[in-house]
């Protein structure tokens, strides 16, 4: 009982910031209509910016609010500087161009920050809780993991269904040229997309760090992750992000737990599929399978 | 796994044979033209230098760490074309980067071998990428020396007489941890934590040869996976007591923050591939919550040492490497892995000095078979090198980490090797460095 | 996009073109580019030093996986993230047939390599053709990550993460004395692994050639541009979007054949995902669609890492340095090309030559200006 209790507490802990990266992901979908490979090396780069603050001694909290900064300027920049010149063309370039990024990012935090492992302390403990015989895998680090996540998930249902902004992304996202004959400055919202996009995914980045090490390529096999995860909940809704994230990351930890480590992609793979087979748009798609 | 010759294994013996036929018949066709005097008319190597080279991964997710071997290996050179170089001859090392993938080793060795021209490689790392790369090696006859893997595939003299081992295979430390298991902890329950490869396969057997029915778990990891969570729940499930960690450094230190998460507090002995006490130490202090300050987070920890370690600062051999590194390194602290490369490239310098001024390709290989079984460098128990064995160091002692960073001895030095090899105590006295730091010819 | 605009404009007038449909000159034309570039490659392998002849075979494999994607994807509009893994696919089905005592003549592996990964590629394409976009590169992404740990699960066949290590195979008599009359050489393995590669590069790009002209191109090209007309012009949208998927994954299995015998092992570690990218990334920077395309962005792909690593060498920077300086140029490099030549390489140089044109064309009629 406690095995598959365990099996269950690391599947959900892990899936949480599946989720939190496949939001990222999705946000950019919703603005730009393509998946940003770079999402992960950007998430990446805000953490090394996070750690540097650390060791230079900012407590967690400025550190994670200042990556969380840096990730939405970053993002800004990324869409300004080379996704806006790209737009109206055809879309494969455009993801091209964020596996350019990627690349790059991933090299770029090499040179700077070295390619060693470094510890990435967490605010509060990382041992886990024993409720009688019980040993649970949940540790004061996934109970702030979770609830941060949590935090994340309530902020952009609050942006997209109370504020003005959110809705005319929303509407943006929907039907761009419409939006723009309205009067809408689309080209801000998607800028602001990418920001947005670019703030969640360090608080991933910084999610997935937090009580364990980094070095650049630490966010890789959450880039194949978090895609399969925004894919089988939709790619265009946050809801379905998180449950994507949320059903891939139990589905992983029972295959490593139950079958073998070896085979968690293939059952991620499997996953994937008998969604797609069911629902070609995935499980939260509001329209019909769309045509990109 | 590799000592049986099977059928396929001969029919590759014929093969080999052909290509180093034909490899021959290359030499004869344009032989002797180089014309570069001194040693010998072999690539890489003039009167003024030597030119070796390896592959690494520089970049990518097995850089972390490996990456710090040719950083050891440069140094080290450095060192000793400082002080005269080899029979007046400078090292040239290059290293190149090979991300750990196969397909990368094998186009940064074709430039190696057919750009650079190095007259030998050393260290290259890796047991997939490695592998892709031998068999062009030995058919090329280029010195195939001191690979960086424990694997049992470079211990292969017929069909791979240029390759090399160096460091000691994963089966033999298996066998001793598992002995010393048996020895000293009769009634535990015994668990495994391995990679899923041959360091964890290869460890596993030989453990099994001593505690086969102590264990209670067999759990593996994939490398990349970083998730380790069920594993360690199932062991913690299986009542395992003591845990065999056959892994790299960061899942030593991942499975030590997994079993905190848990509460989950068996012994661990870890294979002396994943046990970097200084730079896992240093990963999890921040994350050792009540422990003593200033006390290792791997107390207690149980590994193997086949030669000094980084934080043995009295050892003369870590003092040698620690003057080394604050001459000729970038200035960053020893680790355990640029001690891997400069103890390497020890062995390098050693074997190029005992090959005499006519150094050349065929000599050196020479070299190790007939002398690399006295090599003097850092390793507590000799090469196993003869012109029937390439295998590497042949034997350890199991010592535990102690709170102040240091190690204590449980064993004497062991000396065993694959197979049903016995172990027996190795008596021989540990060498010193020379006063030089420079092996003699 | 742009390949078709050049043949929706045969501006010639229309009698001799239905002449050379009628003579089939196509398949003499395809014919002559391929043997011309059977005999360029043959030049190049004869004239450049050894370690050149091995980029050159690895230009090979990622050429023929290349034009393959781009068929795939330029023609058709269905795209692939897995075509490492389909490589992958070939490239074990080569090394277990080569690791026997006698095995066989190489035509038969690779057309083995070919038929294991066409079976494997009509898997995943039925399940492709339902998909669109995001959700078709999903899909075939979660397959290129997934597929690898099936070596690792049944070691007993694939042999784990160390791999199956191929034998490259011995050069033939004959061979040895082609060699020797063309440039006095010997003709070592690596040599006549390059010449097996170039073989298959031309047979490759004699059937890619001839497919973007035929009438299985035509329908191809109609279901990426307009489905429904398509479909109502009677083409099944679904059969012709797996045929393409399986011709697709035939080159990719030849493609892996090759590269089996490049590289000398199969094995997880050189099938990842950063491969079915890099193979997607060169058909793109070359110009997606073109076969010309195809050639030029493997050629990035091939030369341009080494190159990077060498001008750091030379400027002094650490082993270390210059490692990390060549992934970050290449990411450099993908960015400005899509910034600075959106069609790719093979799209700047016709659109530039097409403006060109019409602009001798304008001014011909100087009323109007471009």
């Amino acid at each position: 009982m406690q095995h598959f209790i365990n099996v269950l507490l690391n599947g959900i802990t892990q899936g949480i910031v599946i989720a939190a990266f496949a939001l990222a992901l999705v946000l950019i979908f919703r603005s730009t209509r393509i998946v940003n490979f770079a999402q992960g090396s950007q998430a990446m780069f805000t953490t090394y910016i996070a750690l540097t603050l650390m060791n230079n001694d900012f407590p967690y909290w400025v550190a994670f609010l200042g990556a969380l900064a840096a990730g939405f300027i970053i993002g800004a920049v990324l869409e300004r500087v080379v996704i806006r010149p790209l737009e109206g063309g055809m879309e494969l370039n455009i993801v091209i161009a964020t596996l350019g990024l990627y690349v790059a990012i991933q090299a770029l935090a090499a040179i700077l920050f070295g390619s060693d492992y470094k510890s990435f302390s967490s605010p509060v403990g990382v041992q886990g809780f024993q409720v009688g015989d019980l040993n649970l895998a949940l540790t004061p680090t996934s109970i702030f993991v979770i609830c941060t996540v949590g935090v994340v998930v309530v902020g952009l249902t609050l942006l997209f269904q109370k504020t003005q902004l959110g809705l005319t992304m929303r509407a943006a996202a929907f039907d761009g040229e419409v939006s723009r004959i309205l009067g809408v400055r689309v080209s801000h919202l998607l800028t602001f997309g990418w920001a947005l996009a670019g703030l969640v995914g360090s608080v991933a980045g910084i999610l997935v760090a937090t009580g364990s090490f980094i070095y650049p390529s630490y966010m890789e096999s959450l880039i194949a992750f978090g895609f399969i995860a925004a894919v089988i909940g939709g790619l265009d809704s946050p809801i379905g992000a998180v449950v994507g994230g949320l059903i891939l990351g139990i589905v992983n930890s029972l295959v490593s737990g139950y079958l073998a480590p070896g085979l968690v992609t293939i059952g991620a793979f499997v996953v994937l599929i008998a969604v797609l087979l069911l629902k070609p748009g995935g499980l939260f798609s509001s329209t019909q399978a769309r045509r990109v | 796994m590799a000592h049986q010759p099977t059928p396929a294994r001969r029919s590759r013996r014929l093969a080999l044979g052909a290509a180093l036929a034909a490899s021959a018949l290359v030499v004869a066709a344009c032989g002797g033209g180089d014309g570069d005097g001194g040693g010998g008319s072999d690539p890489g190597i003039t009167d003024e230098s030597i030119k070796i080279g390896g592959h690494f991964p520089l970049t990518g997710v097995a850089a972390p760490g490996y990456s710090e071997i040719p950083l050891g290996h440069k140094a080290y050179y450095d060192f000793v074309n400082a002080n005269g170089g080899v029979h007046d001859r400078e090292i040239e090392f290059i290293a190149k980067d090979d991300g750990y993938n196969p397909a990368k080793t094998t186009e940064v060795v074709n430039e190696l071998v057919l750009k650079d021209e190095v007259f030998a490689i050393v260290g290259g790392l890796g047991t997939p990428t490695h592998q892709a790369v031998t068999n062009f090696l030995n058919s090329e006859g280029v010195p195939d020396l001191t690979v960086s893997s424990g694997s049992i595939l470079w211990d292969n003299p017929e069909e791979l007489p240029m390759t090399f081992g160096w460091q000691p295979d994963y089966e033999s430390e298996g066998k001793i941890l598992g002995q010393y298991i048996a020895e000293n902890m009769p009634d535990a329950k015994v668990g495994i934590f391995g990679q899923d490869d041959e360091l964890g396969e290869d460890g596993a057997k030989g453990l099994k040869q001593y505690v086969e029915d102590q264990i209670v778990a067999e759990v593996t990891y994939v490398p990349g996976n970083t998730d380790i969570g069920p594993q360690i729940a199932e062991l913690q499930k299986s009542g395992a007591d003591v845990v065999v960690g056959f892994n790299v450094p960061s899942y030593t230190a991942l499975s030590q923050l997994v079993s905190l998460k848990l509460n989950y507090k068996p012994e661990w002995l870890v294979s002396n591939v994943g046990s970097d006490a200084g730079l896992v130490g240093s990963l999890l202090e921040k994350f050792s919550e009540g422990a003593v300050k200033g006390s290792s987070p791997l107390t207690g920890l149980y590994t193997t040492a086949y030669m000094p370690q980084s934080t043995e600062a009295d050892d003369p051999w870590i003092q040698l490497w620690q003057k080394v590194w604050d001459e000729y390194g970038d200035g960053s602290p020893l680790t355990n892995y640029k001690v891997y490369g400069m103890a390497e490239a020890y062995t390098i310098v050693e074997a190029m000095m005992k090959s005499g001024e006519d150094m050349s390709r065929e000599s050196i290989v020479d070299t190790f078979e007939q002398d690399g079984g006295d090599f003097t460098g850092p390793n507590y128990v000799p090469f196993r090198y003869s012109e029937d064995r390439h295998a590497g160091i042949g034997g350890m002692k199991v010592v535990q980490l102690q709170a102040d960073g240091t190690t204590a001895d449980k064993t004497p030095v062991l000396k065993t090797d694959v197979g049903d090899a016995e172990i027996e105590e190795f008596t021989d006295s540990a060498n010193t460095p020379p006063e030089s730091g420079i092996p003699s010819d | 996009m742009s390949t078709d605009i050049t043949t929706a404009v045969p501006a010639p007038p229309a009698g001799p073109s239905a002449m050379q449909r009628l003579l089939g000159l196509n398949l003499v034309r395809s014919l002559l580019v391929s043997l011309g570039v059977l005999v360029v490659g043959v030049l190049l392998l004869e004239s450049t030093d050894a370690y050149t002849n091995t980029q050159l075979s690895s230009l090979t494999y990622f050429t023929i996986a290349a034009i393959g994607l781009t068929a795939l994807t330029g023609l058709n509009g269905q795209i692939s993230l897995g075509h490492g893994a389909l490589m992958a696919v070939g490239a074990y089905t080569t090394a277990l047939m080569l690791d026997t005592d006698s095995p066989l003549p190489f035509p038969v592996i690779a057309l083995a390599a070919i038929v294991m990964t066409s079976l494997v590629g009509f898997v995943v394409g039925i399940g492709a053709a339902r998909l669109h976009g995001p959700y078709l590169a999903g899909a075939t992404l979660a397959f290129a990550v997934a597929l690898p740990s099936v070596a690792l699960y049944f070691k007993g066949t694939f042999n784990g993460e160390a791999g199956l290590t191929v034998i490259s195979p011995r050069p033939p008599e004959w061979f040895v004395s082609f060699i020797d009359a063309v440039s006095g050489e010997f003709a070592t393995s690596s040599k006549y692994v390059a010449y097996l590669g170039l073989f298959c590069l031309v047979i490759a790009l004699f059937f890619a050639l001839n497919l973007g002209r035929s009438k299985i191109g035509r329908h191809w090209r109609a279901v990426r541009d307009q489905e429904v007309a398509a479909e109502i012009a009677g083409i099944n949208l679904g059969r012709t979007r797996v045929q393409a998927f399986v011709i697709s994954a035939a080159y990719a299995g030849l493609a892996g054949a090759v590269m089996a015998m490049v590289v000398r092992l199969a094995a997880p570690t050189v099938f990842t995902l950063v491969l079915s990218l890099s193979l997607l990334t060169a058909v793109v920077i070359g110009g997606l669609g073109s076969i010309t395309g195809a050639f030029i962005g493997s050629a990035v792909l091939v030369f341009l890492p080494p190159l990077v690593t060498d001008l750091s060498t030379d400027a002094k920077l650490s082993d270390t340095q210059a490692a990390q300086m060549s992934p970050l140029i290449y990411g450099i490099v993908l960015v400005l090309v899509m910034l600075l030549a959106p069609g790719g390489v093979m799209g700047t140089l016709s659109m530039a030559w097409r403006r060109r044109r019409a602009r001798r064309q304008l001014t011909a009629t100087p009323t109007k200006k471009g």
